[in-house]
C-alpha cells in the first residue's frame, strides 16, 4: 500500500533556532502512526507544518497528500482535504452546547438561518459514532475533560476527515476515558482514516500504534514498524534522549554546606477541583551551595510544588512542614516567603515575572523597594544606582535602565527577573524553566549566574524540562511525576535514560488512572 | 558599586530626549494651544481675572476627583459612582448643617468619613470578591443617586453656614496692605511658589549631576524653568488682580502636589502602578494587590466626598441633581491626560491637565454662546481624538 501522506525533507527554523531538520514522515491510510519525543523535540512544529499553521514557504521540503504535492496557505486548506488536527488545549466554547460547538463554523442552514433539526440530527449521528451518550443540548462546561475530547473528535468527524492528528489526547483523561478514546482510534483505522498520535505514554503507543517515529532535536532518529518487530521500550527511550551534548556548561566549583531548605510531607490540592491532590505528601531539601534539579514532564506538578512553597501562591488545602536553616517556619504569603529568604523565578516571565510596560529599574527594585525607600519614600538616586549595578553585574543589554523591559530580548528579560530576585538577597532560589525561549549564548550566561549563586552559599532549585541542562548544572536531580518524587540521582550518576525510565516506569504503574497533566493549569506554554 | 552612566552618541541622546519630552509635555502644549485659541476667539475674555477665577472655582471638584480616579484607573479599574457619591455627600452635609445644625467642622469630617466608608464598601467587592468595578460602581451610582434623592426628599436644601461657604467661594485673607486692585499676599505666595519650583528642580538636577546621572541639556533646563516661573507668576498676577487666591485653589494645589509626590516617589505609589501593570507579577513580588485596590477605592470615596462638599458649598445649597454626570468629566479628564484603560499607566499631572482642557473648553464654548448640545459633541470628539493620538504615539 502506498503512503497517504508523505512529508519529505521538511526543515523549519525560528529566528536562528533549527526546529526541524530534514524530517521524513509518512502515514498510510488506515494506519495509526505514533510520534514520540521529548518536550521540544519538534513534534508540534511538524504537525503545524502539516496542517498549514506554518504556511507553504515558511518551511523547506514537500508535503504529498493523496498523491499530489500540497501547498497549504493556512489551516483551512488542509482541513478542506480532510486533515484535521485536535490540539492538546481543547478549543471548545464552554458556554455553548455540544451541537453549537460541533457546527460552530459551518452550521447547516437555509438562507442563512440555521436549520436546527438538521443540526440535531447530525449531532446525534456524530455522537453515536464517537460513543458519547449525551444530549446535543448539553453545555460543554457540564462535561468532563474526557467527554470534551470526544466532542472535539465528533467535531472533526463533522468535516470530511481523511487524517486525524491527536496531540496528547489522553494527557488529561482517566483510564476508562483513555481506553474508550483509543478504541475509537482503532475503529477509525478500520474505516481507512489515517491517524497521527502524539503521546508521552509509551504503553498507549504500544497498544495501538502500527508504526512509531521518534523525533529528537528536530530530526527523525528512529522509525519502528510495530508489526515487523517487537516494541522495545528501552530502545524508544534511548532514541528519545540520547543526544550529543551540544551545549556546553560552565565549570563549577562545588562546596555543599548545611541544609538550608527542608520540606516534609508537603501536600497541595487543586484550587478549582479541591478534591484533587496535585502534590502528594512529598519531601524535598536543598543545602547551601547546592544546585538541585527537578526533572519531569510537563504537568508533573513541578511548578505547582514550587509555587505552593512560595507563600502559598498556588493551590488550596496546603499542608506540610517547611524548615529554613533548621527552623520551622510558616509562609502564609508571598511577602512572608520573600522576607524569610525564598525567591521564585517564574516560568512565564512575560505573564508572571515582569511588568513589561515598566522600565528595567522599576522591575528590578519591585520586590525589595524597602531597600531604596527609607521611610517609604523612594530615593530615586539610590534606586538608579542599585539598578545600574545589577545591569552591569548581570550584563543586561539595554540602552539604559529607563528602557521598557518589553523591548528587551528574552535572555535580557530573564536577567532582569533574576536581578529582581537577587536584590531580595534570598537564601534559596527556585528557578522555574530559567532558560526557556532563550538563545544559546544567553543560556550560558544564565548557567554562570546559577553557579555564582551556589558558590555564594545560596541553595538553588532548578526546574527544567531540558534534561541535558539539568545534567549539566545540577548536583542532584529529583524526578517528579504525577505530583510525587519518583527518583533521585546524583548529578554525576544521572543520565537522561535513567531519568526518562523513572518517569516512564511511574507512568505505567499508575497507568492512566491519574487525571494528571494538562489540566493542572499554568504549567503549559 | 559603579557610578558609570551610559554614554550614547550625542545626537541620539538629544533626539530621544526631545521625543520623550514631547510625549510628556504634549498634553500641556495642547492645553496652552486651546487656551490661546479661546483667548483669541473670545476677544480676551478667557483670561480676564474674573473669568479665570471662575474657571478655577468651576473645575476644582473635577480636578479633585480626577486625582482619585487616576489611581483607580491605574490599578485597572473604573469608578462610575463618583458623581452620585459627591451628590449624596452634599445632601448629607446639608442635612447635618442645615437641618440638624451640626457644627460645620464636625459635619465636614463626618462627610469625609462617610465617603471613605462608601469607597470601602465598593472597593471590598471589587478587590476581594473580584466583581468587575464597572458593575459594582454602576450599582453604586444608582444607589447613591437614589439615596441623595431620599435624603433631600426631592427638595433643595440650603443655605449653608457662611463659614462653610468659604470653602468654595472664599479667598485667602489679605495680610498685607492692598495696592490698588492687586492682592499682595496672593502675589507673594505666587512668587514664592515660582521660586520654590525653580529652586527644587535646579537642586534635583545638580544632585543628579553630582551622582553622574545624565541630565537634560542646560539650555533646555533653563528655558523650561523660565517658562514655568513666568507661567506661575502671570497666572497668580491675573488671579491676584481680582480677589486673590481662592481657598479651593489652595486646597486643590496642595492635593495635586501630594498626589504627584505619592505616585512618583513613594513605595505605595510604585506598587499601585505595578498592580495595574501586571497584577500577577506584582503579587508574586510580594505586593498585596487586593489591599491596594481596596485602598484606591477608599481614597476615591474620600475625594468624591470632598468634591461633593466643595460643590455644595459653591452652590450654597444641596440639590438632588448635584453631581449628575460628573463621573464622565472626571473619567474623560484621566483619559485625555494619557491614562491607559488597561491600567498601569497615567500621571497625576496628565489628569490635572486633562481636567483643565475639559474646563477651558466648557468655559470657552459657553462664552462663545455655543449651546450645551454642541458643547457635548465637541467634548466627545476631543476625548476620542486625544486618546487616538496617545494610542498612535505608543504604537510608533
Amino acid at each position: 500500500m502506498t503512503a497517504m501522506l508523505e512529508m519529505r525533507n521538511v526543515s523549519k527554523s525560528f529566528a536562528g533556532v533549527q526546529a526541524l531538520r530534514d524530517v521524513n514522515f509518512s502515514v498510510r491510510a488506515g494506519q495509526i502512526h505514533a510520534l514520540v519525543g521529548e518536550n521540544g523535540a519538534g513534534k508540534s512544529t511538524l504537525m503545524k507544518v502539516l496542517s498549514g499553521v506554518y504556511p507553504h514557504g515558511s518551511y523547506e521540503g514537500t508535503i504529498i497528500f493523496e498523491g499530489e504535492e500540497r501547498r497549504f496557505r493556512d489551516i483551512n486548506d488542509s482541513e478542506a482535504l480532510g486533515i484535521i488536527i485536535i490540539h492538546q488545549e481543547l478549543a471548545l466554547i464552554p458556554l455553548m452546547s455540544i451541537a453549537e460547538n460541533i457546527f460552530l463554523s459551518h452550521p447547516p442552514s437555509k438562507f442563512g438561518v440555521i436549520d436546527r433539526d438538521e443540526v440535531y440530527r447530525r449531532t446525534r449521528e456524530l455522537l453515536a459514532q464517537v460513543g458519547l451518550k449525551e444530549s446535543p443540548d448539553t453545555l460543554i462546561t457540564d462535561l468532563g475533560v474526557g467527554k470534551q475530547q470526544l466532542v472535539e473528535i465528533a467535531k472533526a468527524l463533522s468535516k470530511r476527515v481523511r487524517m486525524l492528528i491527536l496531540d496528547e489526547p489522553t494527557a488529561s483523561l482517566n483510564e476508562a476515558d483513555s481506553a474508550a478514546l483509543l478504541e475509537r482510534l482503532m475503529a477509525f483505522r478500520e474505516q481507512g482514516i489515517g491517524s497521527i498520535l502524539i503521546s508521552h505514554k509509551l504503553n498507549e503507543v504500544a497498544k495501538v500504534a502500527d508504526h512509531i517515529t521518534v523525533l529528537r532535536d528536530g530530526r527523525t532518529v528512529d522509525s519502528i514498524d510495530c508489526h515487523a518487530e517487537p516494541i522495545q521500550e528501552d530502545r524508544i527511550i534511548r532514541s528519545m534522549v540520547n543526544r550529543d551534548m551540544a551545549h556546553r556548561f560552565p565549570e563549577r566549583n562545588v562546596k555543599i554546606g548545611e541544609p538550608v531548605l527542608d520540606v516534609e510531607n508537603w501536600s497541595v490540592y487543586h484550587p478549582i477541583h479541591p478534591e484533587r491532590q496535585v502534590i502528594k505528601n512529598v519531601s524535598f531539601g536543598v543545602k547551601r551551595g547546592e544546585v538541585v534539579g527537578i526533572a519531569g514532564l510537563m504537568g508533573a506538578g513541578r511548578t505547582e510544588f514550587a509555587m505552593s512553597l512560595f507563600g502559598r501562591s498556588w493551590g488550596t488545602n496546603i499542608s506540610g512542614i517547611i524548615r529554613l536553616e533548621g527552623r520551622e517556619i510558616a509562609l502564609p504569603s508571598v511577602a512572608a516567603a520573600i522576607d524569610a529568604g525564598l525567591a521564585y523565578v517564574t516560568e512565564d516571565r512575560k505573564q508572571l515575572g515582569l511588568i513589561l510596560a515598566d522600565d528595567v529599574r522599576k522591575n528590578i527594585t519591585l520586590a525589595s523597594l524597602d531597600q531604596v525607600a527609607p521611610s517609604r519614600v523612594i530615593d530615586d538616586i539610590a534606586e538608579l544606582k542599585v539598578a545600574s549595578d545589577y545591569r552591569n553585574r548581570m550584563r543586561i543589554r539595554c540602552a539604559d535602565v529607563y528602557q521598557e523591559t518589553g523591548q528587551l530580548s528574552g535572555g535580557n528579560q530573564q536577567k532582569v527577573v533574576l536581578s529582581k530576585w537577587l536584590m531580595t538577597d534570598p537564601k534559596v532560589l527556585i528557578l522555574d524553566e530559567p532558560t526557556r525561549g532563550i538563545d544559546v549564548g544567553a543560556k550560558y550566561e544564565i548557567y554562570c549566574i546559577i553557579n555564582e549563586l551556589a558558590e555564594a552559599g545560596r541553595g538553588v532549585v532548578v526546574i527544567s524540562s531540558e534534561m541535558p541542562e539539568l545534567l549539566g548544572i545540577c548536583d542532584r536531580i529529583c524526578v517528579m511525576n504525577d505530583g510525587a518524587f519518583v527518583g533521585e540521582f546524583k548529578g554525576s550518576e544521572a543520565t537522561q535514560e535513567k531519568i526518562m525510565r523513572a518517569i516512564m516506569r511511574n507512568e505505567r504503574s499508575i497507568g492512566n488512572a491519574a487525571p494528571a497533566a494538562a489540566e493542572m493549569g499554568g504549567s503549559q506554554p | 558599586m559603579t557610578d558609570k552612566t551610559v554614554s550614547l552618541p550625542e545626537e541620539r541622546r538629544h533626539g530621544s530626549f526631545i521625543k520623550n519630552n514631547l510625549r510628556n509635555y504634549g498634553m500641556l502644549m495642547s492645553l496652552v494651544a486651546i487656551m490661546l485659541f479661546f483667548q483669541v476667539v473670545t476677544g480676551g475674555t478667557l483670561l480676564q481675572p474674573l473669568n479665570l477665577t471662575n474657571l478655577v472655582l468651576q473645575n476644582s471638584y473635577i480636578v479633585i476627583m480626577a486625582l482619585g480616579m487616576l489611581l483607580v484607573i491605574v490599578t485597572g479599574h473604573i469608578d462610575l459612582s463618583v458623581g452620585s457619591v459627591a451628590g449624596f455627600i452634599g445632601a448629607v452635609a446639608a442635612l447635618l448643617m442645615v437641618t440638624y445644625k451640626v457644627d460645620y467642622t464636625l459635619a465636614f469630617i463626618a462627610c469625609l468619613a462617610l465617603g471613605a466608608a462608601i469607597g470601602a464598601a465598593q472597593g471590598y467587592w471589587v478587590a476581594y470578591f473580584k466583581i468587575p468595578s464597572f458593575i459594582v460602581t454602576l450599582a453604586g451610582m444608582l444607589v447613591f443617586k437614589g439615596l441623595a434623592l431620599a435624603v433631600l426628599q426631592g427638595q433643595s436644601l440650603g443655605p449653608f453656614p457662611a463659614t462653610f461657604q468659604k470653602l468654595s467661594s472664599g479667598f485667602i485673607p489679605e495680610l498685607l496692605p492692598e495696592a490698588g486692585t492687586l492682592h499682595p499676599t496672593s502675589m507673594l505666595i505666587g512668587a514664592l511658589l515660582a521660586l520654590g519650583l525653580v529652586y527644587a528642580s535646579a537642586k534635583g538636577r545638580s544632585r543628579e549631576q553630582s551622582h553622574g546621572i545624565e541630565v537634560e541639556p542646560y539650555g533646555f533646563f533653563l528655558g523650561k524653568s523660565i517658562v514655568l516661573a513666568c507661567a506661575v507668576l502671570y497666572f497668580t498676577y491675573l488671579i491676584a488682580t481680582y480677589r486673590g487666591l481662592p481657598n479651593v485653589l489652595v486646597i486643590m494645589s496642595a492635593l495635586i502636589a501630594l498626589y504627584g509626590f505619592v505616585t512618583r516617589r513613594t513605595v505605595i505609589g510604585r506598587q499601585i502602578y505595578a498592580v495595574g501593570g501586571n497584577a500577577k507579577a506584582a503579587s508574586l513580588s510580594g505586593i498585596k494587590t487586593e489591599r491596594l485596590t481596596f485602598l484606591t477605592f477608599v481614597n476615591m470615596g474620600v475625594l468624591a466626598a470632598l468634591a461633593g462638599l466643595v460643590f455644595a458649598a459653591r452652590l450654597n445649597t444641596a440639590t438632588p441633581k448635584a453631581g449628575l454626570g460628573f463621573e464622565l468629566d472626571v473619567i474623560a479628564a484621566c483619559f485625555i491626560g494619557g491614562a491607559s484603560a488597561y491600567g498601569g499607566v497615567g500621571r497625576v499631572g496628565g489628569a490635572v491637565v486633562g481636567a483643565m482642557i475639559m474646563g477651558v473648553m466648557n468655559n470657552g464654548m459657553s462664552i462663545l454662546g455655543i449651546g450645551i448640545d454642541y458643547q457635548q459633541v465637541i467634548k466627545g470628539l476631543v476625548l476620542l481624538g486625544a486618546v487616538c493620538i496617545d494610542v498612535y504615539n505608543q504604537r510608533r
